[in-house]
């Protein structure tokens, strides 16, 4: 039994760590926010460089060949500086989908240039009337006499208006709320027929509503086999929700650690609030939180490790888990680092209100609590 | 980072298992159930019987030092131990001597005292209980006040003891006592050992309101102790005592009994019925129980984590608290759901001998261990002094 990290990982740590510390304050973040592109192109070419691209790819593409621990690593630091750059698109989704599609030929020729920073990447899988049920989808890709046409429109596409490439769902067969039929397709992103309009969430990330208008691709376009797209997402869900669950458990370390300093330091009827019993309990309860939280991460790593003894019920039920425990926790993380900030956590200047937005913005990325506590519910009770 | 086993590990699981299927008699599993024993020494015969089946085995004290009657078990082997034991339904050992003087002893008793109590604790020969709380000094245990005044080379104990648990079958107590009122309230204690047979010791009942007698006042008056039943030196009572808290706070996760009591709730709740429809088919209600299994399983990686931490060489921590609150918050919320599941049944209490009248047998069960695991949260230090501990330990406020 073990929960220490290897020396590799820790490095890996201290490295991400030290680099966020030092070089991604929140004047920087508030600058790259506020910039047209609402990334920086230096900054990603330095991740590049330092090797954090390559952290999940394997061996052959030029990969650092990581695992799911690795990813949770640099993904619990980089919540910790809120770094608003589109790891979790391109790497996390675009370069998964990738790793997982079984076409060697689409990967071999990307997951390198994702690696030296030339190709991001962004997955067009949400329309409006999806909400967690991505399957249930109305953009058709209509077979050619040569390759396909693709037409309808998808909402909050992560990166969507800085990627280069674009993996997009769409029906290939069945019907709108049908699980399978779904395909995807890789899209460049300057092709006729696109349209992206642009915005930012409240959390600092670039997203982007996109319309396919008769976007016609060819036979080699489609990724993993016809009708099968699903399966690819269902693939990469553990790796996606186990990094952006880490991500989490660094925001809410961030926010614990400041709301407890804070409180030293702020005076009220001649005293540093810290000293109020009322506080610290509520500050001892939002600890306990956060180490579950902490703890649920580590559960799902471990169910999903090499070896790992669980079955495929047991796997899923610590994968929904983690997230509704995340949800949990991260909600009231964020409300109470608010509430203990007092009128200084209602503003825009202190960096505590942005660590929330991120917390809230990934509690809604595939599915919020509820909708996992519902998923976990039905593989866990039932009559018969 | 993993919780894999080797196969070593499983050969262990497998011989737990075999040893719990063949030598766990379940007929006396009623009479080990906390929720629904009735008073009387049935339920100490049994606890003693079951305890004397794992000493012989070895397994009676794994965590002790393997030269005092420890099994040395790998921190996976405690796990995989703890894990099949709530599995199978098997209740704990009894703490009061095993986990709670008995460390106390090996680490601050002399050799004579190690080799005249440790044996008789292995064995369940003696039954201890536990001598700290007072009328005036519940949360604040540094207020007590039962005094051992040294006369003639002996302590004369004088004072009153409560809610002590099953002082009424206890062969010792190990008692927190005022040696000095001189200095700071937490310097004047020691840590004391009394023969339960000693004359001026009474023990009077305490009632719950399950209804049941689990809990004592223990009275002194003028009790002659000898001095050689002092633990370490004079007035140093409060340092050992604090060293065994944090034992204690750690074994109160409770993971593996909660989640054989999710498990039975979950099995209740197929066969409980509203409106046609299982309970366990129910929305709402299942929101409520994975609320509950969410933190429980979140809390058994937790465990493991301080476990994991203890194996690599410190000693329980404040964050042993962490597991104390959690654990029996959760124990609680199980409780509060199998109540939820016998509904208005659980109010009726049926009469001697009767199961109970409505055909819900765990009705009974789900009462008691509902209103007796309000007891959870107050006693080994109330939930709200370990999140003043955890506040000040731990977060530095």
């Amino acid at each position: 039994m073990n929960f220490q990290l290897s020396d590799e990982q820790a490095m890996l740590q201290n490295s991400v760590a030290r680099y966020i510390k030092d070089q991604y304050n929140f004047d920087t973040r508030r600058k790259i926010i506020s910039s047209q592109k609402g990334m920086s192109s230096e900054l990603w070419t330095i991740f590049s460089e330092l090797g954090w691209l390559s952290i999940p790819f394997s061996e052959d593409y030029g990969g650092y060949g990581g695992g799911n621990e690795d990813v949770a690593v640099i993904m619990e630091e980089l919540g910790k500086g809120i770094v608003v750059e589109p790891f979790v698109p391109t790497v996390l989704l675009f370069g998964g989908l990738l790793s997982h599609c079984g076409n060697n030929i689409v990967a071999a020729d990307l997951i390198p240039k994702i690696i030296e920073g030339s190709c991001q990447g962004a997955f067009a899988y949400l329309e409006r009337q999806s909400r967690f049920e991505i399957t249930d989808m109305k953009t058709k890709a209509t077979p050619l006499e040569k390759g396909w046409s693709i037409d309808g429109s998808k909402s909050i596409v992560l990166n969507g208006s800085n990627a280069t490439h674009i993996i997009v769902a769409a029906r290939t067969s069945g019907g709108q709320h049908d699980s399978s039929g779904i395909s995807l397709f890789m899209v460049d992103a300057d092709s006729q027929g696109i349209s992206i309009l642009p915005y930012g969430m409240m959390d600092g990330h670039k997203a982007a509503n996109i319309i396919f208008d008769g976007v016609n691709v060819s036979d080699d376009a489609i990724l993993g086999s016809l009708d099968e797209g699903m399966s690819i997402v269902e693939n990469i869900m553990p790796q996606v929700l186990i990094g952006l669950c880490a991500e989490s458990v660094g925001i809410m370390s961030v926010l614990n650690d400041a709301t407890i300093a804070y409180t030293k330091t702020r005076q009220q009827f001649g005293v540093p609030i810290s000293s109020f019993q009322a506080l610290q309990h509520r500050m001892v309860d939002n600890f306990m939180a956060a180490e579950q939280a902490r703890s649920m991460v580590y559960r799902a790593l471990c169910a999903f490790g090499d070896g790992s003894l669980e079955v495929e019920n047991e796997r899923m039920r610590s994968l929904h888990a983690m997230k509704i425990a995340v949800a949990r926790s991260s909600k009231m993380i964020g409300e109470e680092a608010i509430q203990i900030h007092g009128g200084m956590g209602m503003t825009d200047e202190l960096n505590i209100g942005h660590y929330v937005k991120r917390l809230m913005t990934i509690n809604l990325m595939f599915g919020d609590g509820d909708y996992h506590q519902r998923k976990f519910n039905q593989i866990s009770y039932c009559a018969a | 980072m993993d919780i894999t086993f080797t196969k070593e590990d499983l050969a262990f699981r497998d011989e737990v298992r075999d040893f719990f299927a063949t030598e766990y008699d379940s007929s006396v599993a009623g009479g080990l159930n906390l929720a629904t024993i009735s008073d009387g020494i049935s339920y100490k015969e049994a606890i003693v019987t079951w305890q004397k089946k794992l000493y012989a085995k070895g397994w009676i004290a794994p965590s002790w030092p393997v030269e005092y009657g420890g099994a040395g078990w790998s921190i996976t082997q405690k796990f995989i131990f703890e894990t099949e034991r709530g599995a199978a339904g098997i209740p704990a050992v009894i703490p009061f001597g095993l986990n709670m003087v008995a460390p106390v002893i090996y680490t601050f008793g002399n050799e004579e005292q190690k080799k005249r109590f440790l044996p008789r604790i292995l064995s369940s020969d003696d039954w201890w209980c536990q001598g700290y709380s007072e009328p005036g000094a519940g949360s604040d245990l540094a207020a007590l006040s039962t005094s051992a005044d040294l006369v003639d080379g002996q302590y004369l104990v004088n004072g009153h003891k409560i809610w002590t648990s099953y002082a009424q079958y206890a062969d010792w107590i190990f008692c927190l006592v005022r040696t000095s009122k001189e200095t700071r309230k937490q310097q004047g204690i020691s840590f004391l050992l009394i023969d339960m047979k000693t004359p001026g010791i009474s023990v009077k009942p305490i009632v719950t309101i399950d209804g049941r007698h689990h809990l004592n006042e223990v009275m002194f008056e003028d009790v002659w102790v000898p001095l050689e039943n002092l633990i370490g030196e004079q007035d140093k009572g409060w340092t050992y005592a604090k060293a065994l808290l944090a034992h204690e706070r750690t074994g109160m996760a409770e993971v593996a009994d909660s989640k054989r009591a999710f498990s039975e709730l979950k099995e209740r709740a197929k066969h409980e019925v509203n409106g046609g429809r299982a309970m366990i088919d129910d929305p709402v209600f299942q929101m409520r129980m994975s609320d509950v299994e969410t933190e429980l399983m979140a809390l058994e990686y937790t465990e493991l984590r301080v476990l994991a931490a203890m194996a690599e060489g410190g000693t329980p921590g404040p964050e042993s608290s962490l597991l104390k609150i959690k654990g029996t918050e959760i124990t609680q919320s199980i409780q509060e759901l199998q109540l939820q599941l016998a509904a208005y049944y659980g109010s009726g209490i049926p009469s001697d001998g009767q199961k109970d009248g409505y055909g819900h047998d765990f009705a009974e069960e789900a009462r008691c261990g509902y209103l007796f695991g309000r007891a959870a949260t107050i006693y080994g230090g109330s939930n709200e002094v370990q999140r003043n501990v955890i506040a000040k330990m731990v977060l530095g406020v």
